[in-house]
């Protein structure tokens, strides 16, 4: 199963396994981690799940341009940017580590 | 004995919608470590609302909010298919349909709202359908599977949505609605004529200044729906939306102070200190409006959860958000930021009959003409924009704002 690193604003770090098919924003709210909202629940209608992708991006497709126009107008927006409903966990992933940023709300 | 604030507070929330589930699993996040008691009246676990209007005709309808697993990890105990019958404030305990009692020293009211109905002679006939629940969105299911022609009783996003999820899948639509026009409520008039467009594009008949008197059925099924000026509609099935009653019985019983909702102040507090309300069921202060208002979206629920577990724990009040709302007709991805004011100036950007376009609507008596909402199609960075641009509560050029060439980048920052 995939693991995922979450890194979080209190400057801790969680590693998580999270079924291929399931989201990074899947595995965070199954364990309650703070800073993902996902209001939506997945269907890429708010941006309450953005995260920074520190290494794995490799590993998802590219953003929708509906996923980037969220993201444009994010609090504090990088080039690393995603929606975490968007990416999904294939049974080949490993090494993706993300930070949360405390402003999804 | 336990303070109010107290991380061993004993909570209680009654009610398991968005609010109730969105509040427990804050609670923990932010280490609350006395008891939790999720109580919920329907028997499924909570689940995710939008897509029963929106997606109700394929796919999994049973999207949990949080795995069943969730609540055992968390430690938070959830009661399925329970009815609280009082509240006894003094002695900070609820009595429930079973017998029991379970006492609190937090109770937070997240009962949510219920379909209003349609006092019409046939409205207890089988096919006359409301929607709010799972069980509500398979009988649609299966109507709509059936091909029965369908006729909505109002137009407002529900009825918009389910209409076009109807016509996706052949089935024959007439909207009746009251009013002169669809999302007479919520929507802004211009709007209301894109939509109208749109939806009789895919031949959705909409009948505007219109109710339906009288439903006549055959064997006890809805046959046939008849309105005020005669005329009368063949159908196999109607869905009744319009509009949902705040379910503040329980509040009102025990005396707290309800006014069609239940009246919080603008951290979820009702009028005893020990009770919370929060979601559907609240009449709520949106600060960017001053206005106190009954709020019935998820974005609203979140937010008011976040109030909620800020008192239980003893943290700041969070900064308060800006009202949005989303909805999915056809190929068009609405999504709504902010009140529509009286008699707004509206600035169009983008084509509607492109099907990628933001309507900004200025509040002249807000900060000389400051944006109070946006409603935008297939445009999500115009709804951004449009959200922060409401947050920020500052003037901006109309003819800016409408020029295509000018990013939304130098308007929101300028």
């Amino acid at each position: 199963m995939p693991t995922v690193t979450y890194s979080l604003s209190d400057g801790s770090s969680h590693d998580v396994d999270v079924p291929s098919g399931q989201s990074v924003m899947d595995g965070s709210v199954r364990n309650n981690l703070p800073g993902i909202v996902a209001e939506c629940g997945g269907s890429c209608s708010c941006a309450t799940c953005h995260v920074f992708v520190e290494t794995g991006m490799n590993h998802f497709d590219e953003a929708t341009d509906e996923e980037r126009d969220l993201l444009e107008f994010a609090d504090g927006a990088l080039p690393n940017s995603r929606l975490s409903c968007q990416l999904i966990l294939r049974p080949d992933t490993e090494g993706v580590r993300v930070t949360v940023p405390d402003t999804n709300s | 004995m336990t303070e109010p604030g107290g991380s061993d507070a004993q909570v209680v929330v009654v009610g398991g919608g968005h609010a109730g589930t969105a509040l427990v699993g804050l609670l923990r996040q932010q280490g609350h470590r006395g008891p939790i008691t999720l109580f919920g009246d329907e028997v499924d676990y909570p689940y995710h609302r939008p897509p029963l209007s929106k997606k109700f005709a394929d796919g999994q309808l049973e999207q949990w909010l949080r795995p069943p697993e969730f609540y055992r990890d968390q430690d938070i105990a959830v009661r399925l298919g329970e009815q609280i019958t009082r509240i006894d404030r003094p002695g900070r305990r609820l009595h429930t349909a079973s017998g029991e009692t379970c006492g609190y020293d937090y109770l937070v009211l997240a009962t949510g709202a219920r379909p209003r109905t349609i006092p019409v002679p046939g409205a207890d006939l089988a096919g006359v359908l409301a929607l709010r629940t799972l069980a509500d969105a398979r009988l649609l299911r299966k109507c709509v599977a059936e091909g029965r022609t369908l006729v909505i009783v109002g137009g407002g996003y529900i009825g918009l949505e389910v209409a076009a999820v109807a016509r996706a899948n052949g089935v024959a639509v007439t909207i009746v609605e009251r009013e002169s026009r669809v999302l007479a409520r919520l929507g802004s008039p211009r709007l209301s004529e894109i939509l109208t467009e749109h939806h009789r594009g895919h031949d959705v008949d909409i009948v505007t200044d219109a109710q339906v008197v009288r439903l006549d059925g055959r064997d006890n099924e809805v046959r046939r729906a008849v309105l005020d000026d005669g005329t009368s509609l063949d159908c196999g099935a109607v869905l009744v939306a319009v509009g949902a009653v705040p379910r503040d019985e329980l509040a009102a019983a025990a005396g707290l102070r309800c006014a069609k909702g239940i009246v919080v102040d603008q951290r979820t507090r009702t009028s005893d200190p020990h009770i919370l309300a929060i979601g559907d069921a609240t009449r709520r202060p949106v600060t960017l409006t001053n206005a106190v208002m009954r709020l019935e979206s998820i974005p609203s629920a979140t937010e008011q959860a976040g109030q909620a577990a800020a008192v239980i724990t003893g943290r700041a009040e969070p900064t308060p958000e800006v009202p949005w709302f989303w909805s999915d007709q056809y190929d068009l991805r609405l999504k709504i930021a902010g009140l529509v004011p009286g008699n707004p100036v509206t600035v169009t950007r983008g084509d509607p009959a492109s099907g990628r376009f933001a309507l900004f609507h200025l509040d002249s008596a807000r900060q000389g003409g400051a944006v109070a909402a946006v409603e935008s199609a297939n445009s999500a960075a115009d709804f951004m924009a449009g959200k922060k641009l409401i947050g920020a509560a500052r003037s901006v050029d109309p003819d800016r704002l409408a020029d295509p060439s000018i990013p939304l980048r130098d308007i929101v920052a300028p």
